[in-house]
């Protein structure tokens, strides 16, 4: 039954959520464009807005970075530069740091929401969900700094990496070599590919639309061509 | 195909860089920048403007897409005004930008409603009986009427088809006409300048049948008795654009950019040219900061204001220095050269009536109506002259009455202002002063009752002997107190003396500094002066609303007069309130009335009808005696308020419908089964007391109103003076009046109507309302009937500020299940003519009418009035008793005759304020251009199917719309005054505007004579134009602007000439004061009701937009002065309570307000946020919970020239100023949502 459960868990669900996360936000963009926005509060009350929302969003992006780098980087490539156990070290560390930036914006964000009448009365169900989401699972996410400080030789790190690995190759490892891992962990990775799967469903959708290349952008002058006409 | 996929571009990506890098073109999608552009496209643009009471008539733009009304704009294409005056443009306002928001709003009425209990009654009723047999089963059963009519107000509507409920509501009036007589259905809309067309549609159906049409403009309080009495007009002013002609503009308690908000800037634009202003107002209104000067009057002391500055401009204008001006006009154009009698009266000398030719051997040579023709000396010859332009003149005879200065064989005369030349002796005159009268909240001061004053008089040589006379304009100056140097007492040596009406004495009633009042006044008639009268005075119905309104009025009317402003360019009265003037008035009048098919219409003073009908006659505080005059002439007066109004009725003076105890329909057969006329045998019936009037048994079931309609109108969530009453007795249902009627009270009861120690409740058998909204009123009714919006129907609009005729148009067609009020109207007069020949065949039906202004027969009795029921002459219909008339009505052929234009227009012609024209062509016209009708009643008569149809009969017919027409009536006019006056409309001879034209742009109308200003390319509209520039007498008995009213009734309550009244004392706190305490502090201020700035009058006080704007709910402004006595802070729940009733609303507290008040904007609805009151137990209340209609004799007075009835023109007015309430706040906020008591959690009634 466990067994069953943790395949369900960590083999078949990974590929529900990527699937719902993929296509999800391909239809609503197609479909639901006006919807396609970050829905910002700030035109209707700045307070605790300017520190809870630059500490959340240095805090987030650095820790996605830091999951995705960490999580996906074959180890074969990361033991040329760094050995297992100083990648945790720096990884606890500088997760830690940003974990605790992102852990006070965030509060700070929910508290907002929840408790500034104007904030919560013009907020949708899904607001609050993600925003509560997000909060459980980076407190999550902190809890599990005591465990790795438990195991230093980094075997979990590597655990979890393989099989972070094994899903986005398609080739899903044993959801068994999960079992043994501290509830925390496990809790965590659910949590966070349920974040996957309600992302098309919840203001997240903004992320795919950061401005980016505005930071490369050349000129100041932007010049838009008319519609091709009749090019296809 | 994908906006994803489109941007996949990555081989075809294209950056062209150009300025050296620094600019860049890309191919990126632009599909969103569609969305701004859809965000503002839209289909088509329809002009059309909000049939609301806020005298705007704006133009504006509809915005239709996809078949939906988005948004609306102001259209900026108005005609041109003159050179060097500013643009009308821009017109509207917030308010109005929000409309488009009721169309599709969940407070839409989507489908007919009615309630439950009603359909299930008739229902089963229907099914085995015929339409009145079945209404009849259910209204003669009181068990089954007391199941629904008990309910009103608690819920339990349902949706119904029309043809089922037109069915109804047709059975519902032919049974009541059968039963009881066709002036039982009653029909109340207001201001028929707001949307003309729907007006007419419910007053041509109720007019067919014989039912009764009632009036708004005197119930509203906005009808300004002083402008009847003074110059014979119901209300005539300048438009908005005139204010820019003003040198000096007195802003008199109106708030010009909160409640005239499109005409704003004329005022602006005014000051920008240099015209000073001021303001004078309690509290610190947004006028006031336009203002170089703001004058905070104490509340209702606004007479002795008034009174002071004419003290002022007397003395130093007409007295200390004259001002040729100024003399020249008040003798050509105001009564005061005329003659007043003096007599003895208890040892004093007291100013009696009018001298008339026909006091003198011979009459003056005068053999025409020589009772009506006041008299003067001729400063030339030395002789007594009757002048011409006299009433006297205007009937029987022709050419003579006019203001030339000649007499009437053409002799020229120069009239004799002041008798000190040519005087016997001075005497001393008395004059009452009210003064000193104590009430509880305004300051009083010591001086007598009697004020004696002396005059110079003269005697003069009658057919009866020696008789001792003065001029008005003697009796004029002595009663301000003016010191002229006759010696004798009270008057004014200097301002600073403390004597009525001095700055000195005002400055201690009225709060305001005498230097002020001084320097106000100098500068006011010094502008005049050197302007020839280009002062103006804008002034809005707040000080109207008192119920010594007419003393306000008068006051300002006087300084006016004083200074030769009325009838400048520039200058004059201004009243603004509701949207009365219905510009192409003469027009309308046929189609609303049915005058094509039958005259006259039954027209009811809605003050005196709602008073009897509501039964708030049973809880008056007022009497007579306080309010009469200590020189009031021997006579009766000791009456109620309701004595006086049965007086009037019977006499012929004011309307009171149902008239006869009697249905009217059988009263004809009456008289020929006695042999007689009809005219005969209803005055010797009404002698011998076998025909009585109903109003003399108000609560009998026979007096009763039986059916109602309700339409354009929010009638119990707004105008309804005395709500409280209106839910008790005429709905009959949960009330919150607190107050006992005068049985418990013991107090004295009126003589002239029978008592009834219970009051019945619940008098109407169905009230029907017509709105767009659910409203207050909706929610009361039995139905309610979905109506086009403003911008679902054809129509015509009007305004006061702006001389243009401006449609409504149908931007969409009504939506849901709606209809326009004429095709509501047209289905019901279709049902009724299906179900009518049940009961009903033609009839003839005896109606029963006042004597009328502007009749040849207003003048009735020219001298102090006599009382035929007291035996003090003989009942004569059209003399001292109503006029008799007999209509037929065709009831079977109600629907044909709707629908087409009667033969009477043919026949007999059209007219208005006197004049008579025949109108063939005009039908001829009319035929051509809407069709005729092919079978049946009406085969061959000009169709009125469509609204349009309907618009195209009032825009033919009416001389402001039809230069042929206008010519037509100058020139019937010049018969009358001798003078031609064609000129005036001869260069618009050949147009016609048509109801397209107005939709293509609003149209400046054509100079007519039912108007007293012109529509010119040289001057802007100005009441009192023509008679100043035309010689065109005004409608008084006098011809000239009346200033002394001699009339007995205006003699006995004091109001002979202006005086200063302080407010009466309704004794309305004492009932309730402490009665239920809850802990909270009670304090008691002055309840005002002005109007709004998140709503205009009964409507948009439900609109979210505008709700949002404001506090989302009912408020009451009070100062913080108050506020801090009563423990009271901004925002809290407070309570405002007296006898009448109570109400709920949350507290504003405000540096704007003045000590003393308490502010409530009008008609917030109660249907939005309104909690429970702790006094009554009912939910909270509308600013009409508060009030209780008083009446005043002297409003009652008819037959006698200026004042005698016409609708909407003179009558009772629903005064409601002097009410006080007890504030304090609300301990706990109840808001009751619970079932009524007898109803389930569902709303169903318990089994």
């Amino acid at each position: 039954m466990k067994d069953m459960i943790f395949h369900i868990l960590f083999v078949w669900y990974p590929y529900v959520c990527i699937s719902a996360f993929v296509f999800g936000s391909l239809i609503r963009f197609d479909r639901e464009q006006y919807t396609w926005k970050a829905h910002s509060s700030q035109l209707l009350r700045k307070r605790q807005l300017k520190w809870g929302s630059n500490l959340f969003h240095f805090g987030i992006l650095f820790l996605f970075l830091g999951h995705t780098v960490g999580l996906l980087t074959p180890t074969s490539v990361y033991t040329l530069v760094i050995s297992p156990e100083d990648k945790q070290f720096v990884a606890m560390a500088a997760g830690g740091v940003a974990g605790i930036a992102c852990f006070i914006g965030l509060t700070l964000l929910l508290h907002r929401r929840l408790f500034d009448a104007r904030i919560r009365q013009t907020s949708t169900y899904m607001d609050l969900a993600i925003l509560t989401i997000l909060w459980v699972q980076l407190v999550l996410g902190l809890a599990t700094l005591p465990y790795s400080w438990g195991h230093e030789d980094a075997h979990v790190m590597l655990t979890l990496s393989h099989w972070a690995q094994g899903i986005v190759t398609v080739q899903p490892v044993d959801a068994g070599t999960l079992q043994g891992l501290d509830w925390p962990y496990l809790v965590h990775l659910v949590l966070g590919m349920t974040i996957f799967l309600i992302f098309p469903f919840s203001r997240l959708v903004h992320i795919w639309s950061a401005p980016v290349w505005y930071l490369g952008r050349k000129g100041y002058q932007v010049v838009r061509t008319r519609k091709p006409q009749a090019a296809e | 195909m994908s906006h994803f996929i489109d941007r996949l571009t990555f081989f075809k990506k294209m950056r062209e860089p150009f300025a050296k890098g620094h600019g860049v073109t890309t191919n990126e999608p632009r599909d969103w920048e569609d969305g701004y552009r859809h965000r503002w496209q839209h289909d088509k643009v329809v002009r059309s403007t909000h049939g609301a009471n806020c005298t705007g008539s704006c133009s504006w733009k509809i915005y239709v897409k996809g078949g939906i009304v988005t948004w609306e704009t102001q259209q900026t294409d108005y005609p041109r005004t003159r050179p060097d005056l500013p643009n009308h443009e821009p017109r509207g306002c917030s308010r109005g930008a929000s409309y488009s928001w009721y169309l599709y709003s969940g407070n839409r009425v989507k489908y007919p409603l009615v309630r439950s209990r009603l359909i299930k009654l008739w229902r089963e009723a229907r099914a085995t009986m015929t339409s009145v047999a079945a209404w009849a089963s259910i209204v003669e059963n009181p068990e089954k009427r007391a199941s629904y009519t008990k309910k009103r107000g608690h819920g339990g509507f349902v949706r119904a088809e029309w043809d089922e409920i037109n069915e109804l509501i047709a059975a519902a009036n032919a049974y009541t006409a059968k039963t009881f007589g066709p002036d039982r259905i009653f029909g109340f809309s207001p201001i028929p300048a707001m949307s003309m067309v729907s007006y007419a549609a419910g007053s041509r159906y109720l007019s067919l049948i014989g039912g009764v049409c009632m009036s708004f403009y005197d119930w509203y309080c906005d009808l300004p008795p002083a402008s009847p009495q003074t110059w014979g007009e119901q209300t005539d002013v300048p438009e908005s654009a005139d204010w820019y002609n003003a040198g000096f503009l007195i802003l008199w308690g109106s708030n010009v950019p909160q409640t005239r908000t499109p005409d704003a800037h004329f005022y602006t634009e005014a000051r920008y040219r240099g015209a000073k202003s001021a303001v004078i107002c309690p509290d610190y209104s947004e006028a006031s900061k336009f203002g170089d000067i703001w004058l905070p009057v104490k509340q209702g002391t606004d007479a002795a204001l008034a009174m002071a500055m004419g003290h002022v401009i007397l003395t130093e204008y007409h007295v200390k220095r004259t001002v040729p001006y100024f003399q020249d006009y008040v003798r050509r154009y105001t009564d005061m050269p005329m003659l007043v009698r003096l007599v003895q009266q208890d040892g004093r000398l007291v100013p009696d009536r009018f001298l008339r030719a026909s006091d003198f051997a011979g009459a003056l040579g005068e053999t025409n109506n020589p009772d009506w023709k006041t008299v003067a000396f001729d400063e030339a010859s030395g002789e007594l002259v009757a002048p011409r332009g006299t009433s006297g003149f205007r009937w029987g005879e022709g050419g003579k009455w006019n203001l030339e200065e000649k007499d009437s064989s053409g002799r020229e005369t120069k009239l004799r202002l002041s008798l000190d030349a040519i005087k016997d002796r001075y005497a001393e005159v008395a004059f009452p002063y009210f003064g000193n009268i104590e009430t509880p909240h305004f300051t009083h001061s010591n001086h007598a009752s009697v004020l004696g004053r002396n005059v110079p008089v003269k005697t003069v040589k009658t057919a009866s002997g020696d008789v001792l006379v003065a001029s008005v304009h003697d009796l004029f100056l002595a009663n301000y107190g003016v010191d002229r140097g006759f010696g004798g007492a009270n008057t004014g040596k200097s301002f600073d003396e403390d004597v009525p009406y001095t700055p000195a004495w005002a400055e201690k009633i009225t709060g305001v500094s005498r230097d002020k009042i001084i320097q106000v006044a100098r500068e006011f008639a010094t502008n005049a002066e050197k302007t020839n009268g280009r002062s103006m005075i804008i002034i809005g119905a707040a000080m109207n609303h008192w119920y010594h309104a007419d003393m306000n009025y008068r006051g300002v009317i006087n300084m006016l007069v004083m200074c030769g402003c009325v009838g400048q360019s520039g200058g004059g009265w201004s009243h603004y309130v509701g949207q009365e003037k219905l510009r192409p008035q003469a027009g309308w009048a046929p189609l609303a009335f049915a005058l094509d098919w039958g005259r006259p219409p039954r027209q009811q003073n809605s003050t005196s009808a709602f008073y009897v009908h509501t039964d708030q006659w049973r809880y008056e505080t007022l009497s007579a005696d306080e309010i009469l005059s200590p020189t009031a002439p021997p006579g009766p007066w000791d009456g109620a308020i309701i004595d006086y109004n049965v007086r009037a009725v019977r006499m012929g003076w004011l309307p009171g419908y149902p008239t006869l105890s009697e249905n009217p329909l059988n009263i004809a057969k009456r008289a020929a089964d006695a042999g007689q006329e009809v005219k005969d045998y209803v005055q010797a019936a009404v002698k011998r007391g076998e025909l009585s009037f109903a109003w003399e048994k108000p609560d009998d079931p026979k007096s009763w109103p039986r059916n109602m309609f309700v339409w354009r109108s929010n009638l119990l969530g707004s105008s309804g003076k005395g709500h409280e009453y209106f839910l008790k007795h005429l709905l009959g249902t949960s009330h919150g009046v607190l107050g006992k009627d005068l049985g418990p009270e013991g107090r004295k009861k009126p003589k002239e109507v029978a008592w009834q120690a219970e009051a019945p409740q619940g008098k109407l058998d169905l009230l029907v309302t017509l709105d767009f909204r659910m409203s207050t009123t909706c929610v009361y009714s039995d139905i309610v009937l979905p109506t086009a919006t403003w911008y679902e129907k054809n129509d015509l609009n009007t305004s006061d500020m702006h001389p243009f005729i401006h449609p409504l148009t149908s931007a969409v067609d009504p939506v849901w299940g709606a209809r326009s009020d004429w095709e509501i109207y047209k289905g019901i007069a279709r049902a009724f003519s299906k179900v009518a020949p049940e009961v009903l065949g033609v009839e003839k039906d005896v109606v029963l009418t006042p004597i009328k202004h502007d009749t040849a027969m207003e003048v009735a009795q020219p001298f102090d009035p006599k009382d035929w029921k007291r035996g003090e002459c003989e009942p004569v219909a059209g003399k001292t008793m109503p006029v008799v008339s007999v209509v037929e009505r065709d009831y079977p052929h109600v629907y044909e005759r709707f629908t087409a234009l009667g033969p009477l227009m043919d026949s007999v012609g059209n007219g208005i304020k006197g004049l008579a024209w025949k109108t063939g062509h005009e039908v001829q016209h009319l035929k051509e251009l809407n069709g005729v009708h092919g079978e049946g009643a009406n085969k061959g008569l000009a169709r009125i199917v469509s609204d349009v149809d309907a618009a195209e009969v009032i825009l033919m017919m009416a001389p402001e719309t039809n230069g042929e027409v206008a010519v037509r009536a100058w020139q019937t006019l010049s018969k009358t005054t001798g003078r031609a006056h064609d000129h005036l409309a001869l260069p618009k001879e050949d147009e016609k505007i048509r109801f397209r034209d107005v939709v293509a742009q609003p149209r400046k109308i054509i100079s007519a004579p039912t108007w007293s200003g012109l529509e010119s390319e040289k001057v802007c509209y100005n009441a009192g134009y023509t008679n100043v520039h035309e010689l065109i007498p005004w409608r008084t008995l006098t011809g000239r602007q009346q200033l002394y009213q001699d009339h007995l009734w205006m003699r006995a309550f004091g109001e002979a000439l202006c005086v200063y009244r302080p407010p009466v004392d309704l004794k309305t706190i004492k009932p309730v004061s402490g009665l239920k305490p809850n802990g909270e502090k009670e304090i008691v201020l002055n309840f005002i009701t002005p109007h709004q700035k998140w709503g205009i009058h009964s409507t948009y006080t439900d609109n979210l937009l505008m709700l949002t704007l404001s506090r989302g709910g009912p408020i009451v402004w009070l100062s913080e002065a108050d506020a801090k006595k009563a423990g009271i802070a901004d925002n809290d729940w407070v309570e405002a309570y007296n006898s009448n009733g109570a109400l709920v609303a949350r507290a504003v507290v405000s540096q704007r307000m003045k000590d003393g008040t308490l502010f409530m904007y009008h008609a917030q609805e109660k249907i939005v946020n309104v909690p429970g009151s702790e006094m009554t137990g009912q939910r909270g209340g509308i600013h009409n919970s508060v009030t209780r209609a008083v009446l005043k004799p002297t409003h009652m007075i008819g037959g006698y020239v200026q004042l005698a009835y016409d609708f909407n023109y003179y009558g009772t007015i629903g005064t409601n100023r002097d009410e006080f309430v007890i504030v304090r706040k609300l301990k706990k906020v109840d808001w009751l949502e619970r079932p009524h008591p007898g109803n389930n959690a569902k709303g169903r009634a318990r089994p």
